[in-house]
């Protein structure tokens, strides 16, 4: 911990970009990855190889859920309809840039690892999901799509969508609701069927990141994909490091890097009070736990996820209640607004943080807002009210000190400075459609 | 030997009536905003009369019963008391 070296870097996804303003088109992609060979379609053999590799590599899905790809993909393949591939760029989590970063610098990757799951599924279409506003990302894989048809690539259609630029947007349910003509809303899906239908057809919704290591996993194989990771965890994913680092932006690790190591390859000077894994929806590690490996596992064992990949450095001076209670805001200001605990139970949640960050708080106020969480937690149609539950419990337990001294003295001097966290602004028309 | 059920709400349909926690207050309590925090555990043999009434006392349809370990999003036991 008390060196501040990074780990050997394992470059990967960003092979090829030499300049943090590199976008590879279809011909660069080609020199840096070579051509992507797709067989002809309904080639059954093919398929069983290509999902036979996915489940070897022991692939992930990269958009905070965790699930293996390659099960995902069977479950789909098994229905009888034609499916349909979405590709989720939608990038909600406000700390996170690694979609856009996609999008705009390497969309033929992405592209390459939809179109193989097309071609695996015999797919009838691609839908590449990128939110409302983000005109760059949309305008990039856009261009993608044209490069490869003027190349006269044999694949399933693409077509570029903008879904309202929402939290919840992006969350499986809501993204396929939208397609469907409808709202982006999250359903109420109580058995949680193992996928959600576009048009009557099962849709395999995957994040763009998973997408953009499948191509890399077609080519180079299982094998070598596992040779960095962990056992468990294997490969690399891109971690958008924000806060309190010299430079802020996307980074490439092998899962099991120590969280030190990879706020290190982004210019962190100090150890910071905290740090903000996964999201809005995540937790926050301990100042004192950053020595803790990134995977799943090692996080799990002091009681973080490592969710979709984001770190915000929390400063030394900072304070964690005070941030956490504005996210707690901002969360409350993100619910689709369809379910009582998530639409009362979150300003209630942002209230009691508030004033323990900067008013006069007792401990039967906490355990008051520790018991409100409980009744919260699991009562939404999605998982937007449980993702704030899990952030405010995890501030309690990593910032515990703080807590006891806000108890104590009242509002630290951390609780005034100015938040190292992006809040994009909720609009006034909330738009769903 | 009658098939254990449970009951579920539909968090979305649901507008706090708490009409349910009225009528079942054994397995239905409402929190502090006024929506039913739900005993998801199989209902007692002497509570199933009570908790069909619940369900069909439920002016947005948003209460149900299901068979335990009912995987089906189709619910055969809320439609056959739903009339």
């Amino acid at each position: 911990m008390t060196t501040l070296e990074a780990s050997p870097v394992t470059i990967r996804l960003l092979s090829g970009i030499t300049d943090p303003a590199d976008r590879l088109d279809l011909n660069g992609h080609e020199a840096v990855h070579g051509s992507l060979r797709l067989p002809g379609r309904r080639d059954a053999g093919w398929s069983n190889r290509f999902i036979a590799a996915l489940d070897e590599s022991g692939l992930t899905g990269r958009g905070g859920a965790g699930f293996p790809t390659a099960q995902k993909l069977q479950t789909i393949r098994a229905q009888r309809r034609r499916p349909v591939v979405v590709v989720n760029a939608m990038e909600g989590e406000p700390a996170s840039g690694k979609d856009h970063f996609l999008a705009t610098r390497v969309p033929h990757l992405v592209l390459d690892g939809a179109a193989l799951m097309a071609r695996s599924l015999d797919a009838s279409a691609v839908q590449i999901c990128v939110a409302r506003g983000s005109r760059v990302a949309a305008r990039s894989f856009a261009a993608a799509v044209a490069e490869r048809a003027r190349a006269g690539m044999r694949e399933a259609p693409f077509e570029v969508v903008q879904p309202p630029a929402r939290y919840v947007a992006g969350e499986e349910s809501a993204l396929a609701n939208w397609l469907d003509g409808g709202e982006s809303l999250p359903l109420f899906r109580p058995d949680r069927p193992a996928f959600p239908r576009v048009s009557g057809r099962p849709a395999l919704v995957d994040n763009a990141e998973t997408l953009a290591q499948v191509a890399l996993i077609a080519r180079y194989g299982p094998e070598w994909f596992r040779g960095v990771g962990t056992q468990e965890a294997p490969g690399t994913t891109l971690v958008t490091v924000s806060g309190a680092v010299r430079a802020p932006g996307i980074v490439e690790v092998a899962l099991g890097t120590p969280v030190w190591s990879v706020l290190a390859m982004a210019g962190v000077v100090e150890r910071p009070a905290g740090v903000l894994l996964g999201g809005y929806g995540g937790t926050w590690l301990a100042g004192a736990d950053v020595a803790t490996p990134y995977d799943p596992a090692s996080l799990g064992a002091v009681g973080c996820t490592t969710g979709v990949g984001v770190m915000v450095a929390l400063p030394t001076d900072g304070c964690g209640l005070a941030e956490t209670a504005r996210i707690a805001r901002w969360m409350a200001g993100e619910s689709a607004g369809q379910c009582g605990p998530c639409v009362f139970g979150l300003p209630t949640v942002a209230d009691d943080l508030s004033l323990l960050a900067y008013g006069r708080t007792r401990r039967r106020d906490i355990d008051r807002l520790w018991a409100r969480l409980g009744t919260i937690d699991g009562r939404g149609a999605c998982r937007h009210p449980d993702g704030v539950v899990r952030l405010v419990k995890s501030a309690i337990s990593a910032f515990a000190a703080d807590l006891d001294h806000h108890l104590h003295h009242g509002p630290c001097r951390g609780a005034n400075q100015q938040s190292v966290l992006a809040f994009p602004p909720v609009g006034e028309v909330v738009e769903w459609r | 030997m009658a098939i254990a059920r449970r009951l579920r709400v539909d968090p979305v349909a649901c507008d706090a009536f708490g009409h349910c926690a009225e009528l079942l207050p054994e397995l239905i309590r409402l929190d502090e905003w006024g929506y039913p925090v739900i005993d998801d555990t199989p209902i007692p043999p002497r509570l199933v009369e009570l908790a069909e009434t619940a369900v069909r006392a439920c002016p947005r349809k948003a209460l149900s019963l299901h068979r335990v370990g009912q995987s089906s999003s189709r619910n055969l036991v809320a439609r056959a008391t739903d009339r």
